[in-house]
């Protein structure tokens, strides 16, 4: 029930972020357009942070592909969005798909699991991103896609940047849900049993290769989903954002927020899409202070963001 | 007495190094049977052919009369057939508690009933019982990473139990563990035993061994050198050049 409350308060809190608040006699005025697009971009990334924390944080897994599986999503509801398929039917079958293709990428690369299967999630990255570069037809290669259209629910057009962010936000709070649901249940124990120790695991009746291959599915389905809310969200993709190197970045997302833990990837979304934010006012030299920071925090604080506070209010307590 | 697990002929052979050289024994239902042998005469790897772990070079392993021969450890676990190790074996960032329930969890209903159905998969109150059966119950709610390392040998073989298994096989229970502690340990096996469960236990603590067992098999370099009661296999005279070298 206190969970429950404080992800209410949470909620509530979330929703009222970018309102202009100025009406209820409140002197807070809300957030502007870009911030409202900057925050609704990190409730995506952080979809996609859910899933790489699934399989990596809880299953004990590696990927380098969520970054690609983001691009399927992203590029499927573009293109079926352009021939007039309801966002609703392209979301879930972005889901689906990544799912599919998850089970299909996992299911020949659980006989050789972590490294091994980083280095397969590796291939299948710099091959999707090839397609989306070169099969020029579909997805418009370099030039990407434009004028992707925002959803629209129940008639009303969620064209408005806060409305989408409500929209998001609302998507977000049930995909948050759903993953609690399954971490909490003994599917979710079955999964950190995976981490831990898959000998003792195997030994006591978890299918490792199956719960492999299912928290992998479902992380990249995360991915996929996530890709959907991105195309409208920015209303443009070409295929930079699904290379190698923002696949390493959702890695370095959980890492960073706390592999494991439940906040871990909000928070390491947080890290990886407003920290750059705040820093530009340093302009050329913002990225070399962000990756002094996330060295400093590596080495200092090997359990993230979310491990230190944890440690934080642990030395607290008498 | 019938016959629970049926090991016949039982090789395994790493490159030119013969482990587990024809080794054939029964485990009969209801007994407690002793697998003991100086470091290195294969008693683990014995264990592990048995269990999936290893697949053997050569011979048959049946549980009550079906062959499980090269069988997965979830499969066979699922059968029946659980196990502990030589090393501690638990899940350091889960509760004593829910270690216990991750145990079981596997052997009630379906898994996408699993998915949907009560997160202790309906095992809290077996947990609670095996927890103050193993003298735990102070410990149920701390990470399983705290505990001593007899505290956790306990748990170990607590997880052992949660499944309802057949057949549990018990490697190395005793080390490491303090003789209090050891002694209830041993009084907790017995009682398990008593209420019908069948184990195979390596060890090397002979006192402890020779205590809870009903029957003793020696290995050494592989093979069975001796097999009996444990008045039996202590004036062996195989046994002592085995464990004394002459």
């Amino acid at each position: 029930m206190r969970t429950f409350l404080i992800a209410l308060a949470l909620l509530v809190v979330l929703a009222l972020v970018p309102a202009d608040l100025t009406g209820l006699g409140l002197p807070y005025p809300g957030l502007k357009r870009y911030g409202t697009y900057i925050l609704t971009l990190w409730l995506v990334t952080a979809i996609a942070a859910m899933g790489v924390n699934l399989i990596v944080g809880y299953a004990g897994q590696e990927t380098l592909a969520q970054a690609a599986f983001v691009g399927i999503g992203a590029y499927l509801t573009a293109i079926a969005g352009k021939h007039g398929v309801p966002f609703g039917i392209s979301f879930a079958a972005s889901g689906l798909l990544t799912f599919v293709i998850g089970i299909a990428l996992g299911f020949p690369a659980l006989r050789v699991q972590k490294h091994y299967l980083a280095f397969v999630t590796l291939a299948f990255s710099v091959l999707c991103w090839l397609v989306f570069r070169n099969e020029t037809a579909i997805t418009g290669g370099v030039m990407g896609l434009r004028d992707i259209e925002r959803p629209i629910l129940f008639g009303l057009k969620l064209r408005n940047a806060q409305t989408f962010y409500w929209f998001v936000l609302a998507i977000t709070a049930v995909m948050t849900f759903v993953l609690w649901w399954i971490v909490q249940s003994p599917w979710g124990r079955a999964f950190t049993a995976l981490r831990e120790n898959p000998l003792r695991a195997e030994s006591l009746g978890v299918d490792v290769r199956l719960y492999t291959l299912l928290a992998f599915a479902l992380g990249c389905a995360y991915g996929g989903m996530a890709g959907s809310l991105y195309a409208p969200l920015v209303e443009f993709i070409d295929p930079s954002p699904f290379a190698l190197g923002p696949s390493l970045l959702f890695m370095l997302m959980v890492v960073i927020g706390g592999s494991g833990t439940f906040a871990g990837p909000f928070v390491g979304a947080g890290v990886a899409v407003l920290l750059p934010e705040w820093l530009r006012a340093w302009e050329t030299w913002y990225l070399l202070i962000y990756a002094a920071l996330v060295m400093i925090m590596m080495a200092l604080f090997p359990g993230g963001i979310v491990g230190l506070a944890r440690v934080s209010v642990r030395k607290r307590q008498p | 007495m019938t016959a629970r697990l049926e090991v016949r002929d039982l090789s395994k052979a790493f490159g030119g190094v013969a482990a587990v050289q024809g080794v054939s024994f029964d485990v009969r239902d209801g007994e407690i049977l002793g697998v003991i042998g100086p470091n290195g005469s294969g008693k683990s790897t014995l264990f592990n052919c048995i269990l999936g772990q290893l697949l053997p070079s050569a011979g048959t392993v049946a549980l009550d009369g079906s062959d499980v021969t090269g069988l997965r450890p979830s499969t066979l676990n699922r059968l029946g057939v659980s196990r502990t190790f030589q090393l501690l074996q638990v899940f350091p960032r889960l509760t004593v508690r829910e270690n216990l329930i991750l145990a079981g969890q596997e052997h009630r209903g379906s898994r996408l009933g699993r998915l949907f159905g009560a997160r202790d998969a309906g095992l809290g109150p077996e947990a609670d019982r095996m927890l103050e059966f193993f003298r735990l119950g102070a410990l149920a709610h701390e990470q399983a990473g705290s505990l001593s390392y007899g505290q956790q040998k306990l748990l170990d073989a607590a997880m052992a139990f949660m499944s309802g298994s057949r057949l549990v096989l018990l490697d190395e229970p005793a080390g490491g563990v303090n003789p209090t502690m050891l002694a209830g340990l041993r009084d907790r096996l017995a009682e398990i035993n008593r209420v019908g469960a069948t184990f195979v236990v390596i060890e090397h603590n002979m006192e402890f061994v020779m205590s809870l067992c009903t029957r003793l098999i020696v290995l050494a370099e592989g093979r069975i050198i001796a097999e009996g009661s444990p008045a039996e296999v202590r004036t062996n005279a195989a046994v002592i050049e085995a464990y004394l070298g002459h």
